[in-house]
């Protein structure tokens, strides 16, 4: 069987639509359904407060649902755009778009429903303080969706930009890479950012006058967590523009697609371990807001070490791109 | 194109690179973020003992870093040696 290049095209942009929302649909999901439950446990405790505990949860669940609105975005986009099928790069760089855009939204999608159940949550033990504790929802939800936009950005790159005059080989592992690279380094940024705001949340309802500084220990904590996935995204770019010679061997396409590889998968861990130092941090601070110092300088101290591995991955990404 | 058994072993190497410390950098990440986040809980409930808290906290993520390191290792030895 021979495959000419409109039908591989043809066929990548659809698998790669099938992954992209497959994919992304999983994070939302989980992330609303988190929400839903902690509204309902809200409720039960003070059902008199049920409709402003419901209204919290939808605009929860509404910000969740964005990474999966991304997700489908970029589906219709690979589905129905007939994008011009000159070379074999594009199809590669059509599966890249979709699975960067599915394995991105993951991390978002649950991470952004842990704040929203939180605050549910809280409205029904504090509820003189809902619109701080809605505010919090927000801001802390909206970090969470900076990786899932960072893998957006990267997909419509993959998508729109031209790659018909590149050799076909390296650059299919180069694209491909790129998808990798800020795709699954997403995944751990995003339920980092989560945790934090989940905390922040929580915090707030328990100890509502340590709001400001409860606030500033989250927005330190989530920043760090969404550093994985700022070197995803570094190395996508490095790999989508840097510009590559033809490749005669096997070696070339494959460094480019373990660079990728190294980075993306690298960057989950220490993007989950950041969160979880900063739940922690941020949920001491709120209960005793007078140690906040020690406690935000022993959460940078922890998340600079989980943070090594994050490196580490960079390194050899970059050693895979640049060096061999 | 022509793969020829250099080629193919030189290949396999760059993404055993990338697999080793991509798939190595997962563990040790969580793990130290954990050992992290219980240290800042404890010091939340003892802030004067912080001191103490700290430097276990380090050692205990010094050991669950070996394996990120291992990873490390295995990957330039990927990439340079082999």
């Amino acid at each position: 069987m021979t495959l000419d290049i409109p039908t591989a095209v043809k066929l990548a942009s659809y698998a790669g639509a099938g992954i992209c929302m497959g994919l992304g649909a999983i994070g939302a999901a989980l992330g609303e359904g988190y929400t839903a439950g902690l509204a309902n446990q809200g409720i039960s405790r003070d059902p008199k407060r049920s409709g402003e505990i419901v209204k919290t949860m939808l605009v929860g669940q509404a910000v969740a649902e964005s990474a999966g609105i991304f997700s489908l975005v970029i589906a219709i986009l690979l589905l129905f755009l007939g994008f011009p099928t000159t070379s074999m790069v594009s199809a590669m760089a059509f599966i890249a778009a979709g699975l960067c855009m599915g394995a991105g939204a993951i991390g978002s999608g649950i991470g952004s429903g842990y704040p929203g159940g939180e605050a549910c949550l809280g409205i029904s033990r504090q509820p003189a303080v809902s619109g701080r504790l809605t505010t919090n929802m927000l801001i802390g939800s909206a970090v969470c969706q900076t990786p899932a936009i960072f893998s957006m950005v990267v997909a419509l790159m993959l998508l729109f930009l031209d790659f018909g005059k590149a050799p076909v080989s390296p650059t299919w592992a180069a694209l491909l890479g790129a998808g990798i690279s800020t795709g699954m380094a997403a995944i751990g940024s995003g339920l980092g950012g989560g945790m934090a705001a989940g905390a922040c949340c929580q915090g707030i309802a328990r100890n509502p006058e340590t709001t400001g500084q409860v606030t500033t220990t989250m927005l330190v904590g989530q920043a760090v967590s969404q550093t994985p996935s700022i070197f995803g995204l570094l190395v996508s770019f490095i790999l989508m523009f840097k510009s590559y010679p033809e490749a005669a061997t096997l070696a070339a396409p494959m460094a480019l697609l373990g660079a990728g590889i190294s980075m993306g998968f690298g960057g989950i861990g220490p993007g989950i371990g950041n969160g979880l130092t900063a739940q922690g941090a941020v949920t001491w601070v709120a209960r005793k807001v007078e140690a906040s110092g020690v406690l935000t300088r022993t959460m940078l101290v922890g998340q600079a070490v989980s943070q090594s591995t994050a490196i580490y991955a960079m390194v050899v990404s970059l050693v895979l791109v640049f060096v061999v | 194109m022509a793969i020829e058994g250099a080629d193919l072993i030189k290949a396999a190497a760059f993404i055993g690179a990338g697999l080793a410390m991509g798939f190595g950098a997962i563990g040790p990440g969580v793990g130290e973020g954990f050992a992290a986040g219980k240290a800042c809980e404890a010091i939340g409930r003892k802030p004067e003992e912080a001191g103490l808290l700290t430097r276990t906290m380090l050692v205990g993520q010094a050991v669950s870093e070996s394996t990120g390191i291992y990873s490390l290792v295995v990957a330039l030895l990927l990439l340079f040696v082999v």
